[in-house]
């Protein structure tokens, strides 16, 4: 054996260690989620094989008492109004920014660079005092209007892509008689179709995952999202691992299936958002 | 200021022709319109990020349980608690294990990034399954990682596979358990940093290698004066990312564990403090110290490394 040849064998061996890692605690969850709750006191590997593999007793149980279906009605509005919300004074900003000279201009353009350096976890002992004066506490608002804003990120993503848009295509719809309000519609905002879909992803799959803010924000049971339903319905089966197992694939399956199908947008949208 | 805008509107294309002077009244207009689209914005920042920046140093001053109408001026106290009682401080050395994870994930993540920028097969496999768990609800990784670590749970039944028979509680002494948590921090961010890294690497151009390898270059070589260069403004990023990260750790050790057996950080406390203690004033000044350090890390780093990209105008 030459050198390379052990060398690319011991990195397809770190390859697969680290696969191994990765994917092994989700399939012992997913194993757990099939079994009955004989087979968990019976049997004492958690690697072992679910005696039916298409045991979904576990499936219904989650649903039904993490009241998951409104969990997922719950997070869908959040998301569809957050994420519109987002879009809109995103694209608006970046095109008032970049389009327009006025006074204080840098001022605001500071205001955003410097809120972009704040931590959100830090400012929650007082964001929460203000929300509460809203009456917001306790509501799907809360989350709503704290994630559209206190995004910073994609008025950086809409603003590089308002960037490269020519100004002659303003210009020519100016002396055709449009004003500053039907340019952004008709023009910047339908150009601005990657980066929406970049905000989108992004932000979807953060909101999807967000745990802090509805868990501060919204005490209330009928108002839980996937992840606090998820976390209280820990409680009443603390002991049942295989109706918890399968409360957790039923969160992650979704998110499994959104990065099976837009892998590509995935990886350059946090990129993106990153590095901004 | 209505000139600078047809001025910079001239400039970009002399060819078109000079649109007639506007009236006063489309004068006004064009100096509104900007505002118009920036109200909205600027009012959710303001209210959302400003003011309550603002709050956080007010209550910090004062004795503030988040209730009473009634507060007390307390000058400096709650700062000199936070640095004084041991309890309060303690967390900061819970950041530790996380800083150290950090360090491990960052090395991890530079090598999976340029094993997999070569030629490997089942390469998009690999990235996606290095990738996924950043995607994961935190909640979830919570449990699998209850469940992982319970007794008689994955990492037991894998060890005895190996035929270490262990009856240790991982989440049962504030050494393991920390230990325990932060390579579950690994195990979910370790992703992220990939993906930067990854992404830093495919954007050296390709001839570079070539040429290397003409000279004589060999994989170590390539690394050390091609790619480590090159992904020198992304590697400082990721540092600063992870600093700030394991100083304002949350969810896992939250779900996981509550902050108990030793595994409280920063955030766990100041929430607590805040919430369900009602100590408002105390928390306050906890998040502006914690706030604080994360703003100088982040100057120091830009500092550091200056980066052109960051300004927008």
């Amino acid at each position: 054996m030459t050198r390379r040849t052990v060398a690319r064998t011991l990195v397809y061996l770190s390859l697969i260690a680290a696969t191994l890692v990765v994917l092994l605690p989700l399939v012992v969850v997913l194993l757990t989620s099939l079994k009955s709750e004989k087979e968990m006191a019976n049997t004492s590997g958690a690697l072992e094989l679910p005696d039916d593999l298409l045991n979904f007793h576990n499936y219904v149980t989650a649903f039904q008492d993490g009241e998951m279906l409104s969990a997922f009605t719950n997070t869908a509005i959040i998301l569809l109004v957050s994420i519109g919300g987002t879009v809109l004074i995103g694209s608006m900003t970046a095109y008032a920014i970049d389009r327009f000279t006025f006074r204080f201009k840098k001022l605001v353009v500071a205001l955003f660079l410097t809120a972009a350096l704040v931590p959100g976890v830090t400012t929650q002992v007082a964001t929460f005092q203000i929300v509460n004066s809203f009456g917001m506490f306790d509501s799907l608002w809360a989350p709503i209007a704290l994630y559209m804003g206190t995004d910073i990120v994609s008025i950086y993503i809409f603003l590089q892509f308002v960037r490269s848009i020519p100004v002659s295509l303003d210009e020519s719809a100016r002396l055709d008689g449009a004003n500053a309000f039907t340019i952004y519609r008709k023009i910047i905002f339908p150009l601005l179709k990657p980066a929406i879909a970049t905000v989108v992803i992004v932000k979807g799959i953060t909101v999807y995952n967000d745990f802090y803010i509805p868990f501060l924000y919204m005490p209330s049971e009928d108002l839980g999202v996937i992840s606090t339903s998820l976390f209280r319905f820990r409680g009443p089966y603390a002991a049942h691992w295989e109706v918890i197992s399968a409360g957790a694939v039923l969160v992650i399956l979704p998110t499994l299936i959104v990065f099976l199908s837009l892998q590509r947008f995935i990886y350059n949208g946090f990129m993106r958002g990153a590095t901004r | 200021m209505t000139d600078t805008t047809q001025k910079a509107a001239a400039e970009v294309i002399p060819a078109a022709p000079v649109p007639a002077p506007a009236s006063r009244g489309t004068r006004a207009w064009r100096g509104v319109t900007p505002w118009l689209f920036l109200i909205a914005p600027l009012a959710l920042l303001v209210v959302f990020t400003y003011a309550p920046i603002v709050n956080m140093v007010a209550y910090s001053f004062t004795d503030w349980d988040g209730v009473s109408p009634e507060l007390h001026y307390t000058g400096a106290e709650n700062y000199r608690e936070v640095f004084t009682r041991p309890d309060l401080f303690e967390v900061f050395w819970v950041s530790g294990y996380y800083l150290a994870a950090s360090a491990v994930q960052t090395v991890l993540a530079l090598y999976f990034a340029t094993v997999l920028s070569f030629n490997v097969r089942f390469r998009n496999f690999f990235k996606g399954v290095l990738f996924f768990p950043y995607l994961i609800n935190g909640v979830a990784i919570g449990f699998v990682f209850l469940y992982f670590f319970q007794d008689g749970g994955t990492l037991d039944s894998v060890l005895s596979l190996l035929g270490v028979k262990t009856d240790h509680a991982w989440l049962g002494t504030p050494v393991s358990a920390n230990t325990s948590l932060a390579g579950v921090s690994v195990w979910r961010y370790l992703g992220l940093n990939f993906v930067l890294f990854l992404g830093a690497i495919q954007s050296i151009p390709g001839e570079l290698y070539e040429a290397a390898e003409l000279d004589g270059a060999n994989r170590w070589h390539q690394f050390r004066y091609i790619i480590a260069p090159g992904i020198k403004p992304v590697l400082t990023l990721a540092v600063i990312l992870s600093i700030s990260g394991s100083l304002s750790v949350f969810e896992i050790p939250y779900i996981m564990t509550g902050g108990a057996t030793g595994t409280e950080t920063f955030v766990i406390q100041t929430v607590n403090l805040a919430f369900r203690f009602n100590k408002t004033g105390l928390a306050s000044a906890a998040a502006i110290v914690l706030l604080l350090i994360i703003l100088l890390v982040t100057w120091v780093q830009r500092r550091l490394v200056p980066d052109d990209k960051v300004d927008l105008v």
